[in-house]
């Protein structure tokens, strides 16, 4: 048994019947309409709970929620810059335990939080982010990935998915849009050896709700990269948001899994995947790819999908031996 | 009874802190502050001190933890200089606004390029917008006494602004020097546990960092320059409380020979000490020469400043700085005391000298020289400012 699976053994999953009612994050927000980014931060701090520090980088999370005087957060939360939630949280994080083992407080079960979107993980705050997991505190990271800088106006990230067009990735005479292939953070967070990495996306709520209560569970660092469709910068109906997200777990091209104590396990396994096509054509940010682009995408998603697929062999050896 | 004793500076400021009773201490290793964050390592390895040490990878983050803790209500520590400064200067910025009392040693160092680690005041004029308050010291007694009284004056609730102790790099941070550590008792009753006004708090819950709007934005930031400004007779206040706690009395502004003195040369940090003996020098010879020096930064104590320089004739402004600002307009430190001596329509003869850069030695004659010049200069002969002891 590793740190993660022993702190697990109990764990009881949330079904329909059960959702926690509290609501951390509070109505009233403005985010855009249809935003799937604040449906999976609602989502998330409800399996929270509101025995939580909870930290924000800069990013539409923290502009819609935080408007003074007004604020839609019912918890303890703070918002220092872009690039450093990883690193606040680590501050916030070494104060409880400081003041605990002081007798300063008696405050010993707080579920810590840092939260930031992929351009504030996967690009300025990749070295805040390693520096928080490889020093192990215990706290989790949320990375809602709308695959670009939407707060700004829709310009590409490390996370914007091939082809993808963005307002610096632009498609035109000469680009097709995005040229570089996704950044996976899930596997990057992997390999820091944090102890529960999963990826989620609000189309599935109880699995993320789950996927978050675990991490909250589970001693050191846990990271999760939530799938966070943005009908504003993708370009699709703002009514589309869940189905965008459900399309693209459907067509590998956002696998849902949970990597604990460095096991894979396959949250969802796609029986029937749906070809990219259908992925795509509800969103204009891909409505220029050639047919050749297409396929050459769909080969790559299947391909990393067969090797995740791979890797969660632990998975499949416990499904015989049942 | 406390004893003299002969003890590294960097040492004797980690100790200091350590009295302090630091909850958290993020940081990351830099030139010449090394020894100090190395010492407070220490000390919480051996269970001489009880506090978090978080070893962050970056000055960035060691600054983004500190908010991070000082928002938890944790008194926190960080020390940094240079390179390091200008990293993590971002949040500098934030620290104060958030309105969280860190304390934060300077061991100053000069800035790349070319990448230079010994000391000047080039992280300190770097920080002096950032809304801080800044210390200087002169020495190590110095360096230690001001690093306990930062506490008191950054948790100050009438102040509640993050504090920098500077010290020159190496010429204080890594010298041997003789100086008296205060008792932890002593430390105890002049520094009284820290309770945050508001901190992250699941049964109290705040909002830390909102977005401030056009219609906020200046309301916010004349807020906390009002506190800035209330925080100048407190921080005297609480010298005097130091004093009366430890014996040695420290002032915003400090004086050496100004009573009589024709010329008076105005400086900070550890060249004052070389600038006194200089001007004993200079005295012998009949030469009516005295000091000012700078103790805190800010806020700027622009009238103890004049009250002590008003009567010369002659200035020697000293700026451990280069003042990239295209000849026709002094450095840092001179352009405030140009400022102050203007609003009161002061007009004595001015030198600024661009000195001590990147640890150029300065010496007793240097000093003798700068009097010199501004003594003997006509009206108007004078640059905004000049380099002293440089190969033309």
């Amino acid at each position: 048994m590793g740190i993660a699976s022993d702190a697990l053994k109990n764990f009881k999953g949330f079904n329909l019947k059960n959702l926690p009612e509290v609501e951390p994050v509070s109505p009233g927000h403005r985010a855009c309409q249809g935003c799937g980014e604040v449906l999976a931060l609602r989502q998330a701090m409800k399996a929270v709970g509101t025995n939580a520090v909870v930290c924000s980088a800069t990013g539409c999370m923290e502009i819609i929620t935080s408007p003074w005087p007004q604020s839609a957060w019912r918890v303890p939360w703070i918002h220092v810059a872009f690039e450093n939630a990883a690193a606040v949280v680590s501050g916030a994080e070494a104060a409880f335990k400081s003041m605990n083992r002081k007798k300063i407080i008696n405050q010993p079960d707080v579920t810590f939080i840092a939260y930031g979107g992929d351009g504030a993980t996967a690009d300025i705050g990749m070295q805040a982010l390693s520096g928080a997991l490889e020093r192990g505190h215990n706290f989790i990271y949320f990375c809602f990935d709308n695959e670009a800088y939407m707060n700004t106006g829709i310009q590409r990230s490390s996370s914007t998915p091939f082809g993808a067009s963005t307002t610096t990735s632009p498609a035109g005479k000469n680009s097709s849009g995005q040229s570089t292939w996704k950044k996976n953070m899930a596997e990057i967070a992997v390999a820091h050896g944090a102890p529960y990495v999963a990826t989620a996306t609000p189309a599935f709520p109880i699995d993320l709700m789950n996927k978050v209560k675990k991490a909250s569970m589970v001693p050191g660092p846990a990271y999760i990269h939530i799938y966070s469709p943005c009908p504003t910068g993708w370009r699709c109906g703002i009514e589309e948001s869940i189905e965008v997200a459900r399309l693209a777990v459907q067509s590998k091209v956002f696998p849902l899994y949970e990597v604990i104590d460095g096991e894979y396990y396959l949250s969802r396994k796609v029986a029937k995947p749906k070809p990219i096509t259908d992925y795509f054509k509800i969103q204009r940010r891909f409505k220029h790819l050639t047919d050749s682009e297409v396929s050459y995408i769909q080969g790559r998603v299947d391909a990393q999908y067969e090797a995740l697929l791979k890797k969660c062999v632990v998975e499949d050896k416990k499904k015989e031996k049942e | 009874m406390s004893k003299r004793i002969g003890i590294e500076v960097s040492i004797a400021v980690a100790d200091a802190v350590g009295l302090c009773d630091v909850d958290v201490v993020a940081a990351y290793p830099i030139t010449p502050q090394t020894h100090i964050v190395e010492h407070l390592s220490e000390l919480v390895a051996d269970g001489h001190l009880n506090a978090e040490f978080v070893p962050v990878e970056s000055e960035h983050s060691a600054m983004s933890a500190c908010i991070g803790s000082a928002a938890a209500g944790a008194r926190t520590f960080t020390s940094t200089c240079s390179q390091g400064y200008a990293l993590m200067s971002e949040l500098c910025y934030i620290a104060s606004a958030l309105r969280l009392p860190i304390v934060m040693a300077v061991a100053n160092r000069a800035i790349s390029a070319p990448i230079n680690i010994w000391n000047d005041h080039a992280d300190l004029m770097y920080a002096r917008d950032t809304g801080w308050i800044q210390l200087i010291a002169e020495n190590g007694q110095e360096a230690v006494d001001l690093s306990i009284a930062a506490f008191r004056i950054a948790e100050d609730k009438k102040i509640l602004l993050p504090v920098q102790v500077n010290l020159d790099g190496f010429t204080l941070s890594h010298f041997i020097e003789p100086l008296t550590m205060p008792e932890q008792a002593d430390v105890k009753k002049f520094l009284p546990a820290y309770k945050p006004a508001l901190r992250l708090d699941p049964d109290k819950p705040v909002t830390f960092g909102p977005v401030g709007m056009p219609d906020i934005y200046t309301e916010a930031r004349k807020a906390q320059d009002e506190n800035l400004k209330a925080s100048k007779p407190i921080i005297q206040e609480i010298f005097n409380g130091f004093a009366k706690q430890f014996g040695r009395q420290y002032k915003l502004v400090e004086t050496y020979k100004t009573e009589d003195a024709e010329t008076i040369i105005v400086g900070m940090g550890s060249i004052a000490q070389t600038a006194m003996t200089a001007i004993d020098g200079m005295r012998a010879q009949g030469k009516k020469v005295g000091m000012a020096r700078v103790r805190v930064f800010r806020p700027f104590p622009a009238k103890e400043l004049i009250d002590a320089i008003k009567g010369a004739k002659n200035l020697v402004l000293l700026d451990r700085v280069t003042a990239f600002a295209g000849g026709e307009v002094s450095g840092p430190v001179a352009l405030e005391i140009k400022s102050a001596l203007y609003d009161r329509k002061l007009t004595p003869k001015v030198g600024n000298f661009l000195v001590g850069l990147g640890g150029r030695d300065i010496t007793i004659q240097n000093f003798e020289e700068m009097v010199e010049r501004v003594a003997s200069a006509k009206d108007g002969e004078l640059p905004a400012y000049e380099f002293i002891n440089v190969r033309e």
